[in-house]
């Protein structure tokens, strides 16, 4: 095997933070590919660029994605990265695993590829970094005769992710990770085979406190809330007083709605004017607990900037009940997908194709009739449509 | 192990059956009281327990880690996990690793044991969680500066909050490599994208011969590119160009590397949950530092700078983005001593939506 000196990145393995590059050159002990990966990485540094070419399409039989085409563009003097493709496995849902079952990736590929992984994507797969074209046909067979499969890349729907939710979490709404599962296997051919405009994304989160950050990076957020009341629990209350919390700063001033009270004693919560922000439920827990109906926010069209600017999502659906198999939620995605596969120019995202069209001819074509919910506040100009059916006084 | 051979491949092979179901990797606790926990308590940043309504109690140990691992680092992790937590693991959405026990008395031994092999403990509550990240020069062709240098460090540097030292509220940190924001930094406390400033260099001899024109027109988002039809290539119209390398992509011999203009921006005060003030936007703070691997000692002074001032300065549990809310960002820049340049004045999507409209503002 080459041995690189590493000047440059050896200031990387000092430090208490866990270091990146003590990783890379564990897997560079026994694979030529990491060792590369090392070899060009401390070039890169020097010279101040990154020295990678975008693939073209590589990838499995039958799919279309699961599989990106990485390829250094120093093959000669890096030739274990000459491929170095990134194969994402799709994640069980909440992230947990049991260790034999992980054991058996990390087994595979170490034979079939460089033995580096991420944990995880941004997008939720377990990403296994750098493998050779002719690897990925048996890699696949290897992953999916155990159980495992690829998740989604390209213009299609994306690995679904979510929160811990229910499995480890007092203030998940939903089963976020049932959610999750159920949606990743009905929709299997659509995160396998890209057949749209562009990628399209679900998250799912327990609650408004969105650990998974579904609000910003999820087409569609799936965020859990409730309709009843917060029961609040006055003994607990004075525990936290007595521990030394100052209810009124910490709590009461700070929601958002003014709808809290505390005279010393009481904490009194005026629910009809609580928005469910999350804000006194996260900070005492053991006192304030939602109650009554639950259900989810469905919001939609988030995105980073590129390119006309970065959106978080917009509430189309104030409340929807979340009871397996999720058929309302189905129904809508598909309504949601029609309109956006024929309205839509390549590369635009629904957000995109939403603002481009109007909010109202997209929530006509999923059926989703006007709520004050959907808005901060109503338009301030004079200038708008009437339809036919306005004036008959229909809607 | 031996590879499988075409013919073994195509007969193992199956399609479309999806992840293992969630079900056959939770800890038993946690299937038992699945949606049934009463309250948890944070400990410290690295531990917290989770109490159900059965009485039952699972304790978690929170350990960092660089995202990037080695197949080795895994298996000792896993071997922790079954030496101390009946052979279940758990990953956040930050990359942190999660080791669960029902047995208190595991709880010091897990965080010693992680520690020995490199992770330490933390994250949880009002400090630092782990910074998320991109791909950099460690995989991407797009990356304007490395990601995980950039982050490991700045975690070394900013340490203490992680492991153990407070900050008026939960702080989110994020680091994407382009403008393409694979993490979708957005949204973060303060997050650092790498930039291009410089319109892509065309070497049209090879443009010729190795892209698609089309192909190639049809990759800028602003509609930059057109057709040189004299050079057989195209050209790159400089006041539309904002240097996303889309087209690099596409083309490569449209190169948009310039190792000595290319560099980060620094962003601060989005906010995803809908606590409080709702999710908010990260807005510029700083439009540019140069790169200087591999440790970017400029980068890592300009993050810690805004951290301490907020944490000298915010109220308890506010955001940094609540926190500059209520001073207003004439007093941020004031305070954190920061520049405000032309850069800092929008002219992008929502440009009139931010510029001031009051007369009421301090100095
Ligand atoms: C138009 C915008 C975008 C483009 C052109 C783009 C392009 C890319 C490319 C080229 C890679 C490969 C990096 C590598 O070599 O490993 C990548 C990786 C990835 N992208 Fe994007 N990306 C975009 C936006 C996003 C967004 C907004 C997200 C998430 C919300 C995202 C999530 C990911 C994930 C999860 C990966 C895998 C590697 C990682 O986790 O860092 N991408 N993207
Ligand atoms: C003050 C408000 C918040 C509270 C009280 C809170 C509470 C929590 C709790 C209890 C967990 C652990 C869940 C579990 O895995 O059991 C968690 C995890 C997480 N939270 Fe929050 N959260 C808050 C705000 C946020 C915000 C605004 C974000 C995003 C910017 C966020 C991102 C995350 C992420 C990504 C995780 C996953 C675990 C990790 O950090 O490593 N949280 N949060
Ligand atoms: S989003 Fe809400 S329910 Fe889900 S883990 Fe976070 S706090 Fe819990
Ligand atoms: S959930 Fe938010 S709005 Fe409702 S009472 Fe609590 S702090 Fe106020
Ligand atoms: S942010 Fe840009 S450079 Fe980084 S991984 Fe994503 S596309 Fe590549
Ligand atoms: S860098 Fe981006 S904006 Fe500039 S010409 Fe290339 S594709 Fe267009």
């Amino acid at each position: 095997m080459k041995k690189y000196e590493t000047p440059l990145l050896n200031e990387l393995e000092k430090g208490p933070w866990p270091s990146f590059v003590k990783e890379l050159k564990k897997a560079a002990k026994t694979s030529e590919m990491a060792n590369d990966e090392v070899g060009q990485l401390e070039k890169s540094f020097r010279d101040k660029r990154g020295y990678w070419k975008h693939g073209g399409i590589v990838g499995v039989l039958g799919y279309g994605g699961g599989v990106i085409g990485r390829y250094s563009s120093l093959p000669n003097e890096f030739p274990g990265v000459a491929h170095f493709h990134t194969v994402r496995i799709n994640q069980p849902s909440g992230m947990f695993y049991k260790t034999d079952s992980l054991r058996t990736i990390l087994d595979l590929w170490d034979e079939y590829g460089s033995g580096l992984t991420n944990m995880h994507g941004s997008t939720g797969d377990m990403v296994l970094l750098g493998c050779r074209t002719e690897a990925l046909e048996p890699l696949f067979a290897e992953v999916t005769s155990r159980g495992w499969d690829l998740g989604g890349s390209g213009s299609a729907l994306r690995t679904p992710a979510c929160c811990v939710g229910k499995a480890r979490c007092e203030w998940a709404n939903i089963d976020a990770m049932d959610i999750c599962n159920d949606l990743t296997q009905t929709y299997q051919d659509y995160v396998h085979r890209p057949a749209w405009p562009y990628k399209f994304k679900f998250k799912i989160a327990g609650c408004a406190v969105d650990c998974v950050a579904s609000i910003a990076r999820a087409d569609c957020s799936i965020i859990g809330t409730w309709k009843g009341n917060i029961a609040v629990d006055q003994d607990v209350v004075k525990d936290y007083a007595k521990a030394g919390m100052n209810i009124n700063a910490e709590i009461v001033g700070m929601c958002p709605t003014g709808c809290m009270s505390y005279d010393g004693k009481t904490l009194t919560i005026d629910d009809e004017n609580c928005s469910r922000c999350m804000h006194c439920i996260s900070k005492m827990t053991k006192a304030l607990r939602p109650t009554g109906e639950r259900g989810a926010s469905i919001l939609i069209g988030s995105k980073a900037p590129i390119v006309v600017g970065s959106l978080l999502s917009w509430v189309i659906v104030p409340f929807m009940k979340m009871e397996p198999p999720y058929t309302e939620l189905k129904e809508l995605a598909e309504k949601i997908w029609e309109w956006w596969d024929d309205n839509a120019k390549p590369r635009e995202r629904i957000g995109e194709v939403i603002e481009l069209k109007g909010m109202r001819s997209f929530l006509e074509a999923i059926g989703v009739p006007p709520q004050p919910q959907q808005v901060l506040a109503p338009r301030k100009d004079p200038f708008f449509f009437w339809k036919d059916e306005d004036l008959n006084g229909k809607k | 192990m031996a590879w499988l051979t075409e013919q073994e491949a195509k007969a193992k092979r199956k399609t479309d059956i999806g992840p293992p179901h969630y079900s056959k990797m939770l800890p038993p606790v946690i299937s038992k009281n699945y949606g049934k926990w009463k309250y948890h308590e944070v400990f410290t940043p690295g531990t917290m327990v989770h109490v159900a309504e059965s009485g039952d109690k699972v304790y978690t140990v929170r350990v960092a880690s660089p995202r990037i691992l080695a197949t080795e680092s895994i298996r000792a992790m896993l071997d922790i996990a079954d030496k101390y937590c009946d052979g279940y693991i758990r990953w956040t959405t930050r990359n942190n690793v999660e080791f669960m026990t029902t047995r208190e008395e595991n709880v010091p031994l897990i965080k010693k044991a992680a520690e020995d092999a490199g992770y330490p403990a933390g994250g949880i509550g009002s400090g630092l969680s782990n910074m998320v990240h991109t791909q950099g020069w460690v995989h991407c062709h797009s990356a304007a500066a490395d990601a995980s240098g950039l982050v490991k460090a700045i975690m070394d540097e900013v340490y203490p909050y992680f492991t153990e030292k407070k900050l008026p509220a939960k702080t989110r940190l994020a680091l994407a490599c382009c403008v393409n924001m694979c993490g979708a930094v957005h949204c973060s406390d303060l997050a650092v994208v790498a930039i291009h400033r410089k319109v892509p260099e065309i070497n049209h001899d090879l443009v010729k011969n190795m892209c698609e024109i089309p192909t190639t027109i049809g990759a800028c988002p602003t509609r930059a590119i057109s057709p040189d039809p004299a050079k057989k290539s195209v050209k790159i119209n400089p006041d539309k160009c904002m240097y996303c390398g889309n087209c690099f992509t596409v083309c490569p011999p449209i190169d948009i590397h310039r190792p000595e203009e290319d560099g980060v921006a620094i962003v601060v005060g989005g906010k995803v949950g809908s606590l409080r003030k709702g999710p908010m936007f990260s807005k510029l703070a700083i439009p540019y530092i140069k790169n200087n691997p591999p440790r970017w000692p400029e980068v890592v002074s300009a993050v810690k700078n805004i951290l301490e001032t907020y944490a000298n300065d915010a109220r308890k549990h506010e955001r940094i983005g609540e926190w500059i809310d209520r001073i207003g960002w004439e007093s941020f820049f004031k305070k954190t001593g920061i520049e405000f340049t032309y850069q800092h004045i929008d002219d992008f999507t929502f440009a009139r939506d931010t510029f001031r409209t009051s007369a009421a503002f301090k100095w």
